[in-house]
C-alpha cells in the first residue's frame, strides 16, 4: 500500500445517488465514503446493483438525467459534484481517465481509432491534428498495441476485444491522468485476454505512478492488482481495508460469504458456499443493516440499528455483531 | 513446423461480394432515374443555348399539333410547347431543390436540438412538428400560399413550412437513438464538449436517413410545386411553369399536347427521384437490406 499523503487524491464523502424510476426512486448509493491516494490501486467490489458504477459515474458527472447525486467528491481538495461543466470537462479525460466495461460498444464504429485517440488529445491540449495523431500512435505503443503505426488506421470492427480495450486505455491515458477509473475493464473479455489487460494496468501503474479505481465483481482480478479493497453492499461500504486483510481476515459476514463462494485452487476439495437470498430492492430504505436478512450471524438488533464503520485491525467494517470476526472466518471456510 | 510456416493464402476472387447484389430490374430503375434526372439538370443549365424558340415568344399559328417545326405543337397564345416544357425545368427544379435544402437544414437543426438537448426544447419543437403534421400537406401548403399571396417565392415558403417537420422528426429520433450509445458516453468521459459530440459523433451517424428521404421527397416537392401553380397559387400564367401550363392546357381538350407535355415532364422528374432515392436507400441503409 502506498503512503497516504496529506490530501488524498480522490476523496468521496457521504455520496448519495438516487435514480428516478417509474413509481418512485431507487436509492442506489447510500452514503459512500471512499479515499484513494496517489499511486494506489483501490478496488471497489460488489454484486450488480450495489452502486459501484453509479458512484463513479456520479463522481465524474456522467449520470443520466434521471439520476441525482448528493454529498462530496473531491479531487485534490477540489469539489467535483457541484463543479461547473467546463471544470468537469477539464477533469474528464484530463486528470481522471475512464475506461468502460464493454470495449465493443465504447468506440465510435465509423472513425479510425487513431482519430478517436487524437480527439482525446485535442480536447485537452493545444496541438495540431497531425501532432495529436502522432501522439495517438505513441499511446498505442505504450499500451503494447502491435504494429501501432499501421494499425492505428484500423476501425474498431477490425480489432479484437482485447485490442479495443487497449485502445480505450490509450484514450483514457492520453492526457497523463492521475487517476484511471476502470469500470469492469475485463468483464467483456475472455480469460487470457483479461490477464493481458490486467498485466498492462499493473505495468502502467508502476511506470506512471497512476492511481486506479478498479470497479469489479471479480475477486480474482482484485487479488492480483489492488492495494486496498472496498466491498460494497446495497449502496454502502460493508468493509474496506488492505487487500491482504480482506482476503485472509475478512471481518464482515458479507465479505466472508463472498470469499467462501469462490472456488479456490489451493483448496480444491472444499465445498462452495453460496450466500442465500438476494440483495435488497432499494426502492425503500431498509431498516437496520441491509445485509441482515441474508446474514448467518444476524441478531435481533441488526434489523433495528444501522451499523456504522468501525476500525478492526487495518480495516473499516460496518457490522454491529463485531467482534465475531474470527468465528465468521472459520465458519465460512 | 513446415505446416505452420506456409503462409495462409486467401483467394479474394472466390469471396462473395458484400454489396452490389441488387436485381437487374432494380439496377435498371436506378440507372434510368440517374439518366432522366441528369437530362433534366442538363436542360436546367443549358436550355437557353439550344431551345428552338423563346418561351414567351409567339411563333406561328395557335393551337397547332406536333410537327417538325413545333415538336409538341403550339398553345393558345401560339407559343412553342416543346420550348416551354424545357424551360419549365428552370422554374420547378430550382424551387423544389431550394425547398428540400431549406427543409433539411431547418429540420436537422431543430430536430437535432430537440433530440440532443431534450426537456423543454424537445417538447416545444416536437409539439410544433405535431401541429404541422396534423394537417394534410397539400391543404396546409395551399392555405399558407393563399395567405402569403401567389407567386413562386411564396409557394417556396409555404412548402418549407410544410416539409421541415418531417426532417425534424426523423433526425430527432436518430439523434436520440445514437446519443445513448456507449461510445457517446465514452466521448463525454474524455472531456469532449456537447457541441463537439453532437457535431463529430451524433450528427454524422444520424444524417443518412435524412439524405435518403430528401432524394425521395424531391419528386414529391416537384409535384407539390406544380400543384400549387396549377391552382394559381404558385407561378403566374405567362411564365412556363409546368403546373401553370397544365392549367392553360386543361381548357383545350382536343389540343391534348398542351397539357400532356408538362404533365409528362412532372411524371418523369418525380419517378426519377423516386428511383434514385430507392437506390440510395439500398446503398446506404444497412438495415433495409434483405
Amino acid at each position: 500500500m502506498s503512503q497516504p499523503s496529506t490530501t488524498p487524491l480522490l476523496e468521496i464523502r457521504d455520496l448519495h445517488v438516487r435514480f428516478a424510476v417509474r413509481g418512485g426512486q431507487v436509492h442506489a448509493v447510500r452514503g459512500l465514503d471512499l479515499t484513494v491516494h496517489r499511486g494506489e490501486v483501490a478496488a471497489v467490489v460488489g454484486e450488480s446493483g450495489s452502486g459501484k458504477s453509479a458512484s463513479m459515474l456520479a463522481a465524474l458527472g456522467l449520470l443520466e438525467v434521471n439520476a441525482a447525486a448528493a454529498g462530496s467528491v473531491r479531487l485534490d481538495g477540489v469539489e467535483l459534484l457541484r463543479a461547473a461543466p467546463s471544470v468537469l470537462r477539464g477533469v474528464r479525460g484530463g486528470r481522471i481517465g475512464m475506461i468502460f466495461q464493454d470495449p465493443m460498444t465504447s468506440l465510435n464504429p465509423v472513425l479510425e481509432i487513431r482519430r478517436q485517440i487524437a480527439e482525446a488529445v485535442i480536447t485537452h491540449q493545444h496541438v495540431s491534428p497531425r501532432q495529436a495523431e502522432a501522439k495517438a500512435v505513441e499511446l498505442l505503443e505504450m499500451v503494447s498495441f502491435p504494429d501501432a503505426e499501421r494499425r492505428s488506421r484500423s476501425y474498431p470492427h477490425e480489432l479484437s476485444g482485447g485490442m479495443r480495450q487497449r485502445v480505450m486505455i490509450a484514450m483514457a491515458l492520453a492526457n497523463d491522468p492521475d487517476i484511471l477509473i476502470a469500470d469492469e475493464p475485463t468483464t467483456a473479455l475472455d480469460v487470457t485476454v483479461q490477464a493481458q489487460i490486467l498485466d498492462l494496468l499493473r505495468s502502467l501503474r508502476q511506470s506512471r505512478d497512476l492511481a486506479i479505481v478498479l470497479i469489479t465483481h471479480d475477486l480474482g482480478v482484485v487479488a492480483g492488482l489492488a492495494d486496498t479493497v472496498h466491498v460494497m453492499y446495497a449502496g454502502r461500504i460493508a468493509e474496506s481495508g488492505p487487500v491482504v486483510d480482506i482476503f485472509h481476515r475478512p471481518q464482515h459476514p458479507y465479505t466472508a460469504g463472498l470469499l467462501a463462494s469462490l472456488p479456490r485452487l489451493d483448496r480444491p476439495d472444499t465445498e462452495l458456499t453460496p450466500i442465500g437470498g438476494v440483495p435488497p430492492r432499494l426502492y425503500e430504505e431498509p431498516a437496520g443493516c441491509s445485509f441482515a436478512p441474508r446474514c448467518l450471524y444476524a441478531v435481533e438488533s441488526c434489523t433495528q440499528m444501522e451499523p456504522i464503520l468501525q476500525r478492526v485491525n487495518e480495516s473499516l467494517v460496518a457490522c454491529s455483531v463485531l467482534p465475531l470476526a474470527t468465528s465468521t472466518t472459520e465458519a465460512a471456510r | 513446423m513446415s505446416l505452420l510456416s506456409t503462409e495462409p493464402r486467401l483467394n479474394l476472387d472466390v469471396l462473395p461480394r458484400s454489396s452490389g447484389t441488387a436485381s437487374p430490374w432494380k439496377r435498371a430503375t436506378v440507372i434510368g432515374g440517374l439518366i432522366v434526372a441528369g437530362f433534366w439538370f442538363i436542360v436546367l443549365f443549358t436550355v437557353q443555348w439550344w431551345a428552338p424558340y423563346a418561351p414567351l415568344e409567339a411563333v406561328g399559328k395557335r393551337l397547332q399539333g406536333p410537327s417538325w417545326h413545333h415538336l409538341l405543337g403550339t398553345d393558345a397564345l401560339s407559343r412553342d410547347v416543346f420550348t416551354r416544357t424545357l424551360y419549365g425545368a428552370r422554374q420547378t427544379l430550382p424551387v423544389s431543390l431550394a425547398v428540400i435544402v431549406s427543409a433539411v437544414t431547418i429540420g436537422t437543426t431543430l430536430g437535432a436540438a430537440a433530440g440532443f438537448i431534450g426537456g423543454r426544447v424537445d417538447s416545444v419543437v416536437m409539439r410544433l412538428v405535431d401541429i404541422t403534421l396534423a394537417f394534410p400537406p397539400i391543404f396546409l401548403a395551399m392555405a399558407v400560399a393563399a395567405a402569403l399571396g401567389s407567386g413562386l417565392r411564396n409557394a417556396f415558403f409555404a412548402m418549407v413550412i410544410v416539409w421541415w417537420p418531417i426532417y425534424a422528426r426523423l433526425i430527432r429520433g436518430q439523434v436520440q437513438a445514437v446519443k445513448h450509445r456507449d461510445h457517446i458516453q465514452a466521448a463525454v468521459s474524455i472531456g469532449a464538449t456537447r457541441w463537439r459530440i453532437l457535431r463529430k459523433h451524433v450528427l454524422p451517424m444520424s444524417f443518412t436517413p435524412a439524405l435518403i428521404n430528401a432524394t425521395l421527397d424531391l419528386g414529391q416537392v416537384v409535384i407539390l410545386t406544380a400543384t400549387l401553380s396549377f391552382l394559381g397559387l404558385g407561378a403566374k400564367p405567362p411564365s412556363p411553369e409546368w403546373g401553370a401550363m397544365i392549367t392553360e392546357g386543361a381548357q383545350f381538350f382536343y389540343q391534348w399536347w398542351i397539357a400532356v407535355a408538362p404533365g409528362v415532364a412532372i411524371l418523369t422528374v418525380a419517378m426519377a427521384f423516386n428511383f434514385l432515392g430507392d437506390g440510395l436507400r439500398d446503398a446506404l441503409d444497412v438495415r433495409a437490406k434483405r
